[in-house]
């Protein structure tokens, strides 16, 4: 307490709600405040692909399948300052392998630049531009951050585009699980009686089942020739069927032990209403809670999703998203050979430690007894 | 609707139980009842104060929670004058007829941690039962809990605090502030004062006998702490495992217990005096189970006076002296030993 009156100005503790006090111990959580921004700013990269990518997802470069990163240089070989560039590619041949190798060209350089013109697309279907934020000055050159795919394709940009599905995904995927979890919870405790005890003992069901079948079995029942849309859709709800049940347990919990507490009876001892206590002082009450059970939950929804992907059960390509991208990457061959092809890897590991250096600050700055 | 006794009352309780079921198996069968109010008959006369006794889980808070319907009780009538000068029988009104009624009764809760929403500004909860009977709104509201938490002896600047930001001294003018927002005319002070620190007890103790003197208020004050219950009370009711046992003025109760229980509570009272030979009754035994009652009287097992009759027969409530109730069945004959405080002298 003491502390945030030396840092607030004075009065201000006073006045603060839940909310903010909430915050001040937020911030003061070192790997959280660090993880918040980021996470931040992998929303932005993907939520706006199509501008921070060089490329187009689908878009190939024949000449350079299989192209592994290019460095980006300052300096050239005289050490003269030439802004940023990458080396041109020469490609030859192995001549003991046949495989395709990429050799530096010691005389033709690719410039980059931000705000390049390139391939034309249309922003978030909206308007129709060809300006990205960095690639190559000259449009058609072939700079490739972190490698091509199988099919010539800019990795970078598949792995922007994936990251739109999956880190879209793992939310709407939440939502669902949260309606569903906060409905049966809430009712099952508020209510009580034969209802609570169906829904609870349809909980002990569904948690006993495995999930990797259960999954199976669904994704499996779910029809292929779909548009990309309703697989979305379907695997998010696929996903929540299962999710919801930890949830209700503990909605249920939280409005029992809420239902006996003094400041609940006070307000009903004051007139109120079924609604108004729900609403003013119920929810609020474990609102806070289910922030941080949401910012909890998202990590493995991201994890459920790329491994059910990566089996080939969950989104199936054309659909790009990070679990897909990893199914390139399946052989032992690929991790050898073309190690760039794991990439989104590194992305689902940060997304996911991200979201759990976030929810741990969250945790402990919800927590009133730290 | 039965009409009360005494057109002084503004509250009659008569043969209020309270039973929760206890459950077992898959099925949830009720195998059984806790008593935790069985068969109290109490009245509250206008403008004075009531305290209830007894040691932890002999139904005192039961009893009160009962008294303003937070609980359903299983049985039972709660006669209760509204202001309008209506007799309404609490256990059977309707929920909209209830509501209303709530502006004439409000509560005072022990813990003044968890009785205050901590995610409201303290005019928020102060205003919330205007708001909820529809009373007052903007600005005449904030001015009206302004002035309620001047009565109270809070600052009026710190309308838009959270409760994190008070003591529990503090804290609890809030709660009696929300108490007052309606004007009832009847408050259950649940162990107002027991979380407090001795000081702060005192200051809001002296709070609540002002504002009975000004609001002609009438109070059921459930506490364990004798000290207090005789500072402050009338008249005292003394429980023991859901039931009453005696109730008289608070100097007669004091002065001359009539039952075994109160004479044994009386004597665990401590006096501020080293030279006071302390003569306490030490009972023996464990306080009774309110799932498995002994039979006859609850009280017998660890009576010193118990015959062959208090085995067999629950006793009578009874008016030994008009206004002194006691239910034992050898209270006139019995001489029981006077208050710590006569035994100095």
């Amino acid at each position: 307490m003491s502390l945030f009156k030396k840092k607030q100005k004075a009065g201000t503790y006073e006045v603060a709600s839940q909310w903010k006090l909430m915050w001040w111990k937020f911030k003061k959580h070192r790997l959280a405040s660090i993880a918040l921004p980021i996470i931040f700013i992998m929303y932005l990269l993907t939520m706006c692909c199509e501008f921070f990518s060089p490329s187009l997802p689908l878009e190939r470069y024949k000449k350079y399948v299989e192209c592994p990163p290019t460095a980006v240089h300052l300096w050239d070989h005289e050490g003269t300052f030439r802004g940023p560039f990458v080396y041109a590619k020469e490609i030859g041949r192995d001549p003991e392998t046949y495989r395709k190798t990429f050799v530096d060209s010691e005389t033709e350089i690719v410039e980059l630049g931000f705000f390049v013109h390139g391939s034309k697309y249309k922003f978030w279907g909206l308007w129709e531009t060809d300006i990205h934020f960095f690639g190559a000055k000259e449009p058609g050159a072939a700079y490739f951050l972190m490698g091509t795919d199988d099919l010539g394709r800019d990795l970078f940009t598949r792995i922007l585009y994936g990251g739109r599905i999956s880190l879209s995904f793992c939310l709407v995927s939440i939502f669902f699980t949260f309606l569903i979890g906060l409905t049966l919870g809430g009712l099952s405790g508020y209510l009580g009686g034969i209802f609570d005890t169906i829904v609870q003992r349809a909980i002990d069901l569904i948690m006993s089942m495995p999930s990797i079948p259960l999954w199976m079995a669904l994704a499996a029942a779910m029809p292929k020739e779909i548009s990309q849309l309703k697989q979305y859709l379907l695997m998010s709800i696929i996903m929540s069927l299962i999710g919801w049940t930890g949830l209700a347990r503990v909605v249920r919990g939280k409005i029992l032990s809420l239902r006996e507490e003094d400041f609940v009876t006070a307000a009903r001892l004051s007139g109120a209403g079924h609604g108004r206590i729900i609403a003013k002082h119920m929810l609020p009450s474990f609102l806070s809670y289910i922030i941080v059970s949401i910012t909890g939950s998202i990590p493995a929804t991201i994890l459920g999703e790329t491994a059910l992907s990566f089996l080939g059960l969950g989104l199936q390509a054309p659909t790009i998203s990070w679990g897909t991208l990893l199914q390139d990457c399946q052989t032992v061959e690929t991790v050898a050979a073309k190690p760039w092809l794991m990439f989104p890897a590194v992305f689902i590991v940060i997304s996911v430690l991200m979201f759990n250096f976030a929810g741990d600050g969250l945790r402990d700055a919800a927590d009133p007894y730290k | 609707m039965s009409g009360m006794h005494d057109s002084d009352n503004i509250l009659e309780v008569r043969g209020l139980k309270k039973y929760f079921p206890i459950t077992a198996g898959f099925f949830k069968k009720t195998v059984g009842y806790v008593r935790a109010v069985d068969d109290i008959d109490i009245y509250v006369k206008e403008g004075e104060t009531l305290a209830l006794v007894g040691e932890s889980g002999c139904g005192k808070t039961t009893l009160g929670r009962s008294i303003l319907r937070a609980i359903q009780p299983t049985a039972g009538e709660v006669l209760f004058r509204r202001r309008d000068g209506e007799v309404v029988d609490l256990t059977k009104i309707g929920d909209e007829k209830m509501r209303d009624t709530r502006r004439d009764m409000q509560m005072v809760f022990q813990d003044p941690y968890a009785s205050l929403n901590p995610r409201m500004t303290v005019l928020n909860i102060i205003s919330e039962p205007l708001i909820c009977h529809k009373l007052m709104k903007g600005k005449a509201m904030q001015d009206y809990v302004r002035e309620l938490m001047e009565t109270v002896g809070l600052n009026p600047k710190h309308l838009e605090r959270y409760p994190h930001a008070f003591s529990g001294g503090q804290r609890q003018r809030i709660g009696i502030a929300r108490a007052l927002a309606t004007k009832p005319r009847f408050i259950v002070c649940d162990e107002a004062v027991s979380a407090l620190d001795v000081s702060v007890q005192a200051q809001i103790l002296n709070l609540l006998m002002d504002l009975q003197s000004q609001m002609n208020l009438s109070y059921v004050f459930i506490s364990h702490d004798l000290g207090v219950v005789r500072h402050i009370s009338d008249r005292v009711g003394v429980m023991y495992v859901g039931h009453m046992v005696e109730m008289s003025e608070t100097t007669d109760l004091f002065d001359k217990p009539m039952h075994p229980y109160t004479e044994a509570l009386l004597s665990a009272k401590p006096v501020a005096d080293p030279r006071n030979k302390s003569k306490r009754i030490m009972l023996e035994g464990e306080v009774a189970n309110p799932a498995h009652l002994p039979s006859g009287c609850p009280f017998h097992p660890r009576c010193r006076y118990c015959q062959e009759v208090c085995k067999k027969e629950v006793p009578e409530w009874r008016e030994l002296k008009p206004g002194h109730f006691v239910a034992c069945h050898r209270a006139h004959e019995l001489d029981l030993d006077k208050s710590s405080e006569k035994k100095k002298s």
